[in-house]
């Protein structure tokens, strides 16, 4: 620690698609509740960034248990998107949110594009809401149930609907689901998203041998954690190459060696996820290890390194 | 509620029983803060698999800021807890939840099953210095056999209660379960405290809710924080809304649990 010390600090700060950031880390949705329940155990004031469970128009209970399962370097989850609606967040989370000195990113997800926009317009012009990151994984009821984030047409729709209806920055966040997640990317650019973040889960499965069941009552949830960090590093490599938006890369970031290769890869900044869960203080070990690796780089600022993966021949 | 991350030296690794271990952390903070029934959620590994952490209710709190964890080698996550040495660095969060309510009424029964033993030792301890006579508690101990029962009626008995015993092989106490000997204990108590496998803290649950005694039953379910962040660690209420039992337990009064669906 006292060699981190003495080493200068680099210019961290990024901009993603209209929200200043102070340094490129931030937390992911679903992974950190609404801030406060890591009070205790992370300095909240030092992240760029965090992200809060996602929001929707009337609290939504969740799934049945079981709702989690661990597998080999991941988990399984399928939490249904347990939330406690928009008045209650409004009311009882954001007081405390506009309490710290760091960016609050409302995810929001609907059934509808008139619920996404209803969400976009209701979070706009407070007080400790800096930005939106759209949840298009949610399936679209008037559609028959596909998800939003798995068609071009419907993804760019819902990126437009949510920023008729805001002037805050809108992220949308890019379901890994897809056989072409680059033509996803286009397709929100096109429908006016300042940024996307990705990757969302990759949807998988367990069965207890035992008992022959499904090992989450949902029998399908999200896989996240280290097991799936080449995965969203392919996929954020790739959009990298099809838009100009900025990206922020998620996916099994745990140390500031993966950050790293994100950013390298092409993402502005990254999202820490499940390592929240077993390690609270992976977000600062992540800053403190971007300035030691720009330092041995010899790089003052993060953004000289943004995209910056040498291909071809290495001679 | 304070909770820390604290980095805790291991001070004893103690096998009680073939799979059964009690290990012996210095960890101030989480000692000092901790009250009975609450828990820690300890890195059972340095390596991204297991991946999670695990939850353990605190065993036992003693002088010098000492934690005691009680565990049964079950899975991968407590495989790799039983390599830990002495000398060897955890880490660990807590404390967590809301433990026990045991300023109410009193005299109380303790009844645990296998290693829901584990949170009644901590509680046992600070019933002593509330105002029942230690001889008017009722400890009540079931597991499978002699061998892993008895390291455990040791312990309370070495803080002068008197233990009933139950096992499933008849090798120590009652020949049968733990909840077999409540019935006799129930008129003499005005609480119980249980905690051990669901289908038992259902028995008692109901043998309690029929008898018009409190009841706390001190719950366990796979998590992945144990902050409230995750909403992993999902239960029924009886009215089907989900509880945590991470935030709004470990221990729950036996009302507030849907115990058959």
């Amino acid at each position: 620690m006292d060699a981190v010390k003495t080493i200068p600090k680099a210019d961290l700060q990024v901009n993603i698609g209209g929200l200043p950031l102070r340094n490129p880390v931030m937390t992911a949705s679903g992974t950190f509740g609404y801030g406060r329940e890591f009070e205790n155990l992370v300095n909240l004031h030092r992240l760029g960034g965090i992200v809060v469970k996602g929001i929707s128009i009337q609290p939504r209970p969740g799934n049945p248990p079981p709702r989690i399962v661990e597998t080999s370097s991941g988990m399984l989850n399928a939490i249904g998107l347990e939330n406690v609606g928009i008045e209650r967040f409004l009311t009882e989370k954001v007081p405390y949110l506009k309490t710290l000195r760091t960016k609050v990113v409302v995810n929001i997800l609907g059934d509808s594009l008139d619920e996404y926009a209803y969400l976009a317009e209701k979070l706009s012009g407070h007080e400790g809401i800096h930005a939106l990151e759209v949840n298009i994984s949610c399936p679209n009821v008037k559609k028959g149930g596909v998800a939003f984030g798995v068609d071009p047409e419907m993804a760019k729709a819902v990126t437009a609907a949510v920023k008729t209806a805001t002037d805050l920055p809108v992220m949308i966040k890019l379901s890994p689901n897809v056989t072409d997640i680059a033509s996803m990317a286009q397709a929100v650019e096109q429908g006016g998203a300042d940024s996307v973040s990705l990757i969302n889960t990759l949807i998988g499965m367990g069965i207890d041998t035992s008992s022959r069941r499904p090992k989450l009552a949902n029998v399908i949830g999200g896989l996240s954690g280290p097991a799936i960090k080449p995965v969203a590093l392919r996929m954020v490599w790739q959009v990298a190459q099809a838009v100009s938006i900025p990206i922020v890369g998620i996916g099994g970031i745990e140390t500031a060696e993966d950050a790293i290769e994100f950013l390298l890869a092409g993402a502005t900044a990254i999202q820490v996820g499940t390592a929240n869960f077993y390690d609270p203080q992976a977000t600062e070990k992540i800053i403190t290890g971007l300035h030691q690796y720009l330092y041995e780089q010899k790089e003052i600022c993060v953004r000289s390194i943004i995209g910056t993966i040498r291909l071809g021949s290495s001679t | 509620m304070p909770n820390f991350q604290e980095k805790a030296l291991v001070q004893a690794h103690e096998q009680l029983a073939p799979d059964i271990f009690r290990l012996t952390v210095h960890s101030p903070q989480i000692a000092q803060a901790s009250a009975p029934g609450q828990f820690v959620m300890i890195k059972s590994s340095n390596t991204s698999d297991p991946l999670l952490r695990r939850p353990f209710s605190i065993h036992d709190v003693t002088s010098g800021g000492m934690l005691h964890l009680l565990y049964k080698v079950i899975g991968k996550g407590t495989r790799c807890l039983q390599n830990l040495s002495p000398g060897e660095q955890t880490d660990l969060i807590g404390p967590l939840g809301h433990g026990f309510q045991f300023s109410v009424q009193e005299p109380a029964c303790l009844l645990g099953g296998g290693m829901g033993i584990a949170p009644l030792l901590y509680l046992a301890k600070s019933l002593q210095n509330v105002s029942s006579p230690r001889q008017d508690h009722q400890i009540l101990l079931g597991a499978r056999t002699s061998v892993e029962l008895a390291p455990l009626v040791d312990d309370f008995q070495q803080l002068g209660y008197t233990v009933q015993a139950a096992t499933d092989d008849g090798s120590l106490g009652h020949h049968g379960f733990v909840s077999e000997l409540l019935e006799e204990v129930l008129p003499s108590v005005r609480t119980v405290y249980v905690c051990g496998p669901h289908p038992l803290m259902a028995a008692i649950a109901r043998q309690c809710q029929a008898a018009d005694v409190p009841c706390q039953v001190s719950l366990e379910t796979h998590m992945a924080c144990g902050l409230g962040a995750c909403l992993g660690c999902t239960i029924y209420a009886p009215d089907k809304s989900y509880r945590h039992v991470c935030k709004h337990g470990p221990v729950f009064d036996a009302n507030e649990v849907l115990w058959t669906l």
